[in-house]
C-alpha cells in the first residue's frame, strides 16, 4: 500500500516548520535512511529521512513552502512495483490521536510489598520499665535488633566498621555482624548511596550512613531521583526500601560547609519518608520502624544529642510509628511545633515561661514527612497559639509549612499570627559568639512565645 | 554552540576489534539479524510517532547501535540484571519484554510498563531483572554495582550488566563504583557503549583517556576493546565477560559503536558530517552485515528475509496501535505510587 509521508515533529514544542528542500524528485528510488527533505524549524535545520522503502509517488507540499503543519501529507511514497494510480483513491489522513477506547491492560506481575510489621500505635504499656541510655546507644540497638530480626539488613558507610562509626554510633556492630553485614565504604557519598539504592533493588535493606548529612549533598541525585521517584517511575514496581541516616543540622563550630539543616530539603520531596527524632526513645523506635519501613527514608539525627542519656522503653520489639507526633508536655497557652534539637529547646523554653505564668504545650514532630497535621491542628485549636521551631532557614522552611498547615486548619482558632524562631538567614559562622547569634536559642523561643501571648 | 565548533576530526581506528569473532550456527545469525531488526524497525517507529506528535520530550533512538544489546543478551542467562540510562527501548526488547508495552510508555499510556508515569527514559521491569530506564547521566553505573552486591550477598550466581556511555564514563560515580566493584568482587559486566559522542561532544573533546577498555586499570579491572557493529564480536567478548564475572569479578567491555541519529529527536546533529555518518552506515551497518552472511551462506533467501522484515513490521506496527489507541492513565493515579502502604 503506497505510504503517506507526514511533516514531522522535529522537537517537543513544534508545531508547524518550513519545507525548505526536497533532496528527492517524483519517480526516485528511496531506501530506508536515505534523507528526502530539509525542514527548517524555529531552532534548527533538520533532515528527514525515509523509513521506507520504495519510489517517490508524488511530492504534495513545495519546497520553500512555510508554516506546514506537523502531520500534514507532504509527499507519497510508493512501494515496490505499486502503480501510481493507488494514490487516485488515497484521501490524506490526520494522524491518529489518543482517544479509542480502552483496551485490556497488559498484564503486569506486582511485586507485594514486603510485609512490614510496624504498630500504629506509639503507646507504652502499663507497666513498661525504662532503661537509661545514650541516644547513640538507642541507635545502635536499633541497628543491631534488626539485624538479628533480618539478614537482608546490613550498614555501610564511612567509618562504620572497623572505627566503630565516626560517631560511634555502630559500636559494636562489626563484632557481632561481621564485615559482610557491616561495611566501610570508600569516601564515595554517590557511589554508595546509589548502590544502596540498587541493593534494595535486588531485595536487600540498607542503611546507608552518611557521616554527616552533608555529605550526602554529593548523594542527593540518588536519595531523590534514585531512591524516591522510582516507585513512582515504574508504576509501582520498583519498591525501595532504604535508610539514609546520619547527624543533620549544626554540631558545634564546624563552619557553614558542615553545619546545614536538610529537614525542609528532604521534607519537599514526594516519594521519601523523613523523621527526625528528638529522644533516646524515639531514636530506638523511629529508627526500627525506618527500616522496616518498605520506603525510602532520610533519618535525621543531632550530633549534639549523641551523648545526651534519656530513658528507653524495656521491651523486647519498641517501634514506633512513623508519621504520628507526640505531646512532650501538655500545655493551654501556646503550642511551640518542632522537631529533634528544636525540642530541647522548646521544652528549655516552656519551662522558664511557665514561671512566667505562660502554660506552653511542647508538640515533637518527630516525623517531617508524612505531618501528622492532626496533631498540629488539635494542638493550636487547644492553645490558639502557634510558635515553630527549627535550626534550618526561614525561607521556604519548615516554619513556613508549619504555618500553612495552622491556617488550612485551624484558622478559625489563632489569637495570634504563629511566630517562626529560625537560624539566621546567613550561612553559619564559625566564630563562637557569631555562631551562637546564628542559631535558634532557648531566649528566641521564650520570646516568640510571649510575643504570641501578647504578654510584653 | 560548542557543539558547532567541533573540530573536524576524522573518527579514528574505529571497529579495531578484541580480533575474537564467534562462530555463528545458522540459526544464532537468523535469530540475531530478527532482533536486531525488531530493535531498528521498532525505533524507526518510535521516530514516526515523535513526529507525530505521540511521544512527548525526551526520545533517544539506539538506531546503529543494535548489535551491542543484542550480542550481550544472547551471553546471558535467566536472572542476570541489566541497567541503562535514558537510551533504553533497545534494552528493554532484547530482555524479551513486550513491544506494546514499551511503546504504550513512550506514549504515555496506562498500558505502559511504568502505567505511562516514567516515559522513554524511565522504564523497568522486575520480571525481566531490567532496572532502567535512568535519566541521570551515569547513575545507572552504581545502582547496577549495587545489584551485583546484592547477588554476592545472597550468594546467587547471577551477574549484572551495566550499559553506560562514553560521556557517562566521565562521571565520578563510574569510578567510585569500579573501586567497590573491585575491593568486593562484584559479578558485573561494565559496557561501555561507546557511540562517539556525548550529545554534541565527540569522544576526544571530553575525555582524556579515549581507550575506554583502560579506564578500569588503576582497579585491576581488566577491559576488552570491542567492534561494537559485529554482533558475533560482541557476542565472543560477552560470553568471555560474563564467565569472567560470574567466577572473578568485575570486568569491562567497551564497544565501539556509533549512532546514526541525532542525540535525542531534537538534535540536528551537525557537530559531525553526513560523509561521517554514510561511511558508517554503508560499511559497518550491524544489520546489513549479518544479511550478507545469511545470503551468501545460503541460511536464508531474499524472500525468507523480506518475509522476516514483514512480520516485524506487523509488530511494531501492532505495538504502535495499542500505543496510540490505549487511553491515558487514570487521573486517579497522579497519586498512587508515590510510597508503598503501610
Ligand atoms: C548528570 C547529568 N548531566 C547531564 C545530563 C544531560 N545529558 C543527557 S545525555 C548526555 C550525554 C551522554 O552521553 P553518553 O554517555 O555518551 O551516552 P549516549 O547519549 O551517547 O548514549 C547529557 C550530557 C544528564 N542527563 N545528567
Ligand atoms: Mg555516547
Amino acid at each position: 500500500m503506497a505510504i503517506e509521508i507526514l511533516m514531522p515533529a522535529l522537537s517537543p514544542t513544534m508545531e508547524e516548520g518550513k519545507l525548505s528542500t526536497w533532496l528527492v524528485k517524483e519517480g526516485d528510488n528511496v531506501g530506508s535512511g536515505d534523507v528526502l527533505c530539509e525542514i527548517e524549524t524555529d531552532k534548527a535545520t533538520m533532515e528527514v529521512e525515509s523509513i521506507d522503502e520504495g519510489v517517490i509517488g508524488k511530492i504534495l507540499i513545495d519546497a520553500g513552502t512555510e508554516n506546514v503543519l506537523v502531520n500534514t501529507v507532504i509527499a507519497i511514497l510508493l512501494e515496490d512495483g505499486e502503480d501510481a494510480s493507488v494514490m487516485d483513491n488515497m484521501k490524506p489522513s490526520a494522524a491518529p490521536i489518543a482517544t479509542a477506547e480502552a483496551e485490556p491492560v497488559a498484564e503486569t506481575t506486582l511485586v507485594a510489598a514486603p510485609v512490614a510489621v510496624i504498630p500504629q500505635t506509639d503507646e507504652i504499656p502499663e507497666g513498661t520499665t525504662f532503661k537509661q541510655q545514650t541516644i547513640r546507644e538507642a541507635l545502635r540497638d536499633a541497628m543491631a535488633e534488626e539485624m538479628r530480626r533480618e539478614d537482608s539488613v546490613f550498614i555501610m558507610g564511612e567509618e562504620v566498621a572497623e572505627y566503630q562509626g565516626a560517631y560511634k554510633v555502630t559500636q559494636g556492630l562489626l563484632e557481632e555482624f561481621g564485615d559482610k553485614r557491616v561495611i566501610d565504604t570508600p569516601i564515595t557519598e554517590h557511589g554508595f548511596a546509589g548502590l544502596g539504592v540498587g541493593a534494595a533493588f535486588g531485595g536487600l535493606k540498607p542503611v546507608v550512613e552518611f557521616m554527616t548529612f552533608n555529605f550526602a549533598m554529593q548523594a542527593i541525585d540518588h536519595i531523590i531521583n534514585s531512591a524516591a521517584k522510582t516507585l513512582y517511575m515504574s508504576g509501582g514496581q520498583m519498591g525501595c526500601p532504604i535508610v539514609f541516616r546520619g547527624p543533620n543540622g549544626a554540631a558545634s563550630r564546624v563552619g557553614a560547609q558542615h553545619s546545614q539543616d536538610y529537614t525542609a530539603w528532604y521534607a519537599n520531596i514526594p516519594g521519601l519518608k523523613v523523621v527526625s527524632p528528638y529522644s533516646a526513645e524515639d531514636a530506638k523506635g523511629l529508627l526500627k520502624a525506618a527500616i522496616r519501613d518498605p520506603n525510602p527514608v532520610v533519618f535525621l539525627e543531632n550530633e549534639l544529642l549523641y551523648g545526651v542519656t534519656m530513658d528507653v522503653p524495656e521491651l523486647d520489639d519498641f517501634v514506633l510509628p512513623i508519621g504520628k507526633a507526640k505531646i512532650e508536655r501538655a500545655g493551654t497557652d501556646v503550642s511551640i511545633v518542632s522537631h529533634s534539637m528544636g525540642i530541647k529547646l522548646a521544652l528549655e523554653a516552656a519551662e522558664i515561661l511557665a514561671g512566667q505564668g505562660i502554660s506552653a504545650e511542647v508538640l515533637n514532630l518527630r516525623t517531617i514527612r508524612p505531618l501528622d497535621t492532626e496533631a498540629i491542628i488539635a494542638s493550636v485549636k487547644k492553645t490558639g497559639r502557634m510558635v515553630t521551631v527549627e535550626e534550618g532557614w526561614v525561607r521556604c522552611g519548615l516554619g513556613a509549612e508549619l504555618t500553612a498547615v495552622v491556617m488550612d486548619g485551624a484558622f478559625d482558632y489563632l489569637d495570634a499570627p504563629v511566630a517562626r524562631v529560625t537560624s539566621k538567614d546567613v550561612p553559619l559562622p564559625y566564630a563562637a559568639n557569631l555562631e551562637k547569634l546564628a542559631l535558634p536559642s532557648v531566649d528566641d523561643v521564650v520570646n516568640a512565645a510571649r510575643k504570641t501571648c501578647y504578654a510584653d | 554552540m560548542a557543539a558547532r565548533a567541533a573540530p573536524k576530526k576524522k573518527p579514528t581506528k574505529k571497529n579495531q576489534s578484541s580480533g575474537k569473532i564467534a562462530n555463528f550456527s545458522e540459526q544464532e545469525e537468523l535469530k540475531s539479524y530478527y532482533d536486531m531488526l525488531l530493535i531498528r524497525r521498532f525505533e524507526e517507529k518510535a521516530g514516526q510517532l515523535y513526529g507525530m506528535g505521540q511521544i512527548g520530550g525526551f526520545c533517544h533512538l539506539y538506531i546503529g547501535q543494535e548489535a551491542v544489546v543484542t550480542g550481550i543478551n544472547m551471553a546471558l542467562k535467566e536472572g542476570d540484571q541489566s541497567i541503562t540510562a535514558y537510551r533504553d527501548h533497545a534494552h528493554m526488547l532484547a530482555v524479551g519484554l513486550d513491544p506494546k508495552g514499551i511503546m504504550a510508555e513512550l506514549t504515555g499510556r496506562e498500558g505502559g510498563l511504568s502505567k505511562g508515569k516514567g516515559g522513554s527514559m524511565h522504564m523497568f521491569s522486575r520480571e525481566k531483572h531490567f532496572y532502567g530506564g535512568h535519566g541521570i547521566v551515569g547513575a545507572q553505573v552504581p545502582i547496577g554495582t549495587g545489584l551485583a552486591f546484592s547477588n554476592k550477598y545472597n550468594g546467587s550466581d547471577n551477574i549484572c550488566v551495566a550499559y553506560m556511555g562514553d560521556g557517562a564514563s566521565n562521571q565520578g560515580q563510574v569510578y567510585e563504583s569500579f573501586n567497590m566493584a573491585k575491593l568486593w568482587n562484584l559479578p558485573i559486566v561494565y559496557v561501555i557503549e561507546n557511540n562517539q559522542y556525548a550529545m554534541g561532544t565527540a569522544v576526544a573533546r571530553a575525555s582524556s583517556q579515549t581507550d575506554f577498555s583502560r579506564r578500569g586499570v588503576s582497579f585491576n579491572i581488566p577491559g576488552v576493546k570491542v567492534d561494537g557493529m559485529d554482533v558475533r564480536a560482541v557476542y565472543a567478548a560477552a560470553d568471555d565477560a560474563v564467565k569472567y564475572a560470574r567466577e572473578n569479578g568485575p570486568i569491562i567491555l567497551e564497544m565501539l559503536t556509533y549512532r546514526y541519529r541525532g542525540h535525542s529527536m531534537s538534535d540536528p546533529a551537525k557537530y559531525r558530517t553526513k560523509d561521517e555518518v554514510q561511511r558508517m552506515r554503508a560499511e559497518h551497518d550491524p544489520i546489513e552485515q549479518v544479511k550478507k552472511r545469511i545470503l551468501d551462506g545460503r541460511l536464508a533467501s531474499e524472500d525468507d528475509l523480506k518475509d522476516m522484515d514483514k512480520k516485524i513490521r506487523a509488530i511494531v506496527t501492532e505495538s504502535a496501535d495499542y500505543a496510540t489507541n490505549c487511553p491515558e492513565p487514570d487521573p486517579s493515579e497522579l497519586w498512587t505510587d508515590v510510597l508503598i502502604e503501610t
